[in-house]
């Protein structure tokens, strides 16, 4: 009862605060929670960059702090604590298992704005969720790689069987296959998010299967390493463009790119705008960035990579259009339908054609 | 040539007054680093020890030193038994998510039944999971001979692909999307490990802990196990001849550390974490190594060791997000604590000879 009530003067202290703000008297003061260190050249590498943009476009009139390498769990909720206490205005908590964590904080300090990425849960107002739609540059992606590998075999480097890489994997295949209808698709899960030896290790097995083109939904940059000693494998970097491997074995990458919206959030704070939302945006707004395609890519192949790469973004098309199955031959998406977004969020399938299933 | 010379009779007051030397010098040489990194060393050092303790919200942080430090404290009891022995105890962070999988199952297992029963239900499974995860080196090693540093160790990833495992598949939430993870048991009553008196953090692992505390300390110096124990650890054949059965005495010390670890694995699952998840544990089964030695494998001296070491990750987080301190110069710095320790130990069992002549290499 007592913390409380602490918590709540605490949380008006800070109120009053925020008033100083609006009045131009007093920085506004972002936090940042990350799960890994900001040198991971992946994940947390980009939402610091996100950071430091956020830095660059306001000068002097905000104040960014972060704290690296936070366990999931009570760790993460004590930090968020934290930095509400010292006087934050605005939190982003950057990995999907401080989703329960965000939105115990945010109960506490209602004048405090919380931003939670990749998670689903908004359990009080001041609490905003936001994610990217990978997916759309795993349709690039697959085009590619349908198109680069020989031996039509292609590896998958999986971390999680969640909807998040599932859905990476359906799109590529689906794009892959499309110019490529023998392409076929190895997938190994190795549980991790960054493990660089599990990652290489992962990346052998494919190679010695037979691939010739592995994608990664991993962070490190082991398998590009593993990739450029075996020599005649394609790659593409991962959250990071990881262009210290282009132009080969990188052809392209997936690069996560926070700055527009954490700019766009934070002088929504500035302003006193700030409204909850649930943001899930792809190339179009920005928010996923397709690195630069390498001339190791036909430049045909490319041509098109970057024809489909525009449609996405003005939505002329969509990644997930039928006529799709699932994979057990049931009929998912009818001719021309697009897929919907709860769908989308809680995909727990594979499309028809890929083989293996999906452990669970 | 410096070479080492063991001292024929330690001082009793040094091998007290290391810890003590360890954190002062801890302090000091941290302070240097944190100066090369452009950083206020006095400021530096002050937001690590003191904000936590006694700075603006040490009301908010006073309570986080009981909830990190009681997984901390329970684990290294139980290891400090088996250090006592010679019997190493490597793996308590498998035997922590295996007690927290447990626990949690039996407490989900009745979902969204209330009952008394169900919390003293899910202790009795968390605390039977962590012993039997423990007792698997130990059988093996009684029974073949195997290395249980080896074997406790590399149970640690078997255990984390079940935790895995668990997250993804038996233990997920139905309702969670899709997603991995259990059910929250915060929103679950009466499998929730609430505070007992609301802002004092005070949790049923804290009282565990202390329970732990005193059974420990009673054991090992009135109890004639405890006696087994340290004779068995100080001088192996003696308590062979003196009728120490070394099987029993490795299967206790192994099941014991186990069970406590077990115990502190499903506390934390349902309190403070809450969850089942894939990324559940955070590495107290191996910093209980240290709090176990720094605290001189005493009872009483882990808990100072456990409260210290918990401080200095609420601390170091304060300082990363006031000062801008980087993670792994906290790292460094409590990486320091450990060094300095085991260096000053060695200063005060040996002492360094310059010697000229006489050693032949």
């Amino acid at each position: 009862m007592k913390l409380t009530t602490l918590m709540a003067s605490a949380a008006l202290a800070l109120g009053f605060a925020g008033g100083a703000i609006a009045d131009g008297h007093e920085k506004t003061k972002v936090g940042f929670v990350y799960v890994g260190p900001v040198g991971d050249g992946g994940w947390t590498y980009e939402h610091d960059k996100g950071r430091q943009a956020v830095e660059a476009e306001f000068g002097d009139k905000v104040e960014t702090v972060f704290v690296e390498n936070v366990a999931e769990g009570p760790d993460s909720e004590r930090v968020m604590t934290q930095m509400a206490l010292d006087g934050a205005d605005l939190i982003f908590t950057t990995s999907f298992g401080y989703m329960d964590p965000t939105n115990n904080v945010a109960a506490k300090f209602p004048d405090v704005k919380f931003e939670h990425a990749t998670g689903y849960k908004r359990l009080h107002p001041n609490v905003s969720t936001y994610s990217a739609r990978f997916y759309e540059g795993r349709a690039i992606q697959g085009h590619i790689a349908g198109n680069m590998t020989k031996s039509n075999i292609i590896g998958y480097i999986g971390s999680f069987p969640i909807p998040e890489v599932i859905r990476g994997i359906n799109s590529a295949y689906i794009h892959a296959s499309k110019v490529n209808p023998d392409v076929e698709f190895k997938v190994i899960w190795v549980y991790t998010w960054f493990d660089p030896a599990k990652e290489a290790d992962a990346a052998k097995v494919l190679i010695e299967q037979g691939a010739d083109v592995v994608l990664q939904h991993t962070d490190s940059t082991a398998p590009q390493a593993a990739a450029q000693e075996a020599g005649n494998v394609v790659t593409f970097g991962q959250a990071s463009d990881m262009g210290q491997y282009a132009p080969f074995p990188r052809v392209s990458s997936i690069i996560d790119d926070w700055a527009p919206y954490y700019i766009a959030r934070t002088r929504a704070v500035m302003d006193g705008t700030w409204e909850q939302k649930d943001t899930w945006d792809g190339i179009g707004p920005g928010m996923v960035g397709i690195g630069e395609i390498s001339d190791a890519v036909p430049a045909d192949v490319k041509a098109e990579a970057l024809a489909l790469k525009d449609a996405l973004a003005d939505g002329s098309y969509h990644a997930f259009t039928g006529p799709l199955n699932k994979q057990d031959g049931s009929p998912w998406l009818a001719d021309g339908e697009t897929a919907d977004d709860g769908t989308l969020a809680g995909m727990n399938f594979y499309v028809e054609g890929i083989e293996g299933e999906i452990p669970q | 040539m410096i070479r080492l010379e063991k001292r024929p009779q330690p001082s009793k007051a040094m091998s007290w007054a290391t810890p003590l030397l360890a954190v002062v010098a801890t302090m000091i040489f941290g302070g240097v680093l944190f100066a090369a990194l452009g950083k206020d060393p006095i400021q530096s050092i002050l937001t690590i020890f003191w904000e936590p303790l006694f700075g603006e919200f040490s009301f908010f942080y006073r309570p986080q030193l009981l909830i990190k430090g009681a997984p901390l404290v329970l684990i290294a009891i139980g290891l400090a038994l088996g250090f006592k022995a010679g019997i190493w105890n490597i793996g308590a962070e498998g035997q922590y998510i295996v007690g927290a999988i447990c626990g949690a199952a039996a407490g989900l297992a009745f979902y969204p039944i209330e009952s008394v029963l169900i919390f003293p239900l899910m202790v009795l499974s968390g605390a039977l999971g962590g012993c039997l995860w423990a007792l698997i080196p130990g059988f093996l090693k009684v029974k073949f001979g195997t290395n249980e540093i080896l074997v406790s160790l590399m149970l640690v990833y078997v255990a984390e692909q079940l935790l895995a495992s668990m997250s993804l598949g038996l233990l997920k939430n139905p309702e969670g999307f899709g997603f991995p993870g259990s059910r929250n048991l915060q929103q679950y009553p009466s499998a929730h490990n609430a505070e007992l008196i609301a802002g004092t953090g005070m949790h049923w692992g804290v009282v565990a802990a202390l329970i732990a505390v005193i059974f420990a300390y009673i054991m090992l110096t009135r109890h004639k196990l405890g006696f087994a124990i340290r004779v068995t650890g100080e001088a192996p054949r003696a308590a062979k001849f003196g009728g120490v059965n070394p099987a029993r005495l490795i299967l206790f010390c192994l099941g014991a550390s186990g069970l406590l670890a077990g115990l502190a694995g499903m506390f934390e699952v349902a309190g403070p974490a809450g969850q089942i998840s894939i990324d559940f544990n955070v590495g107290y089964g191996f910093t209980a190594i240290i709090v176990a030695f720094l605290g001189r494998l005493n009872p009483l001296g882990i808990v100072a060791a456990g409260l210290l070491m918990a401080l200095t990750y609420i601390g170091g987080d304060i300082a990363q997000s006031q000062l801008g301190l980087p993670a792994a110069a906290i790292q460094v710095f409590q990486g320091m604590l450990l060094f300095f320790l085991l260096a000053l130990d060695v200063l005060t069992n040996y002492r360094v000879r310059f010697g000229t002549g006489e050693v032949a290499t």
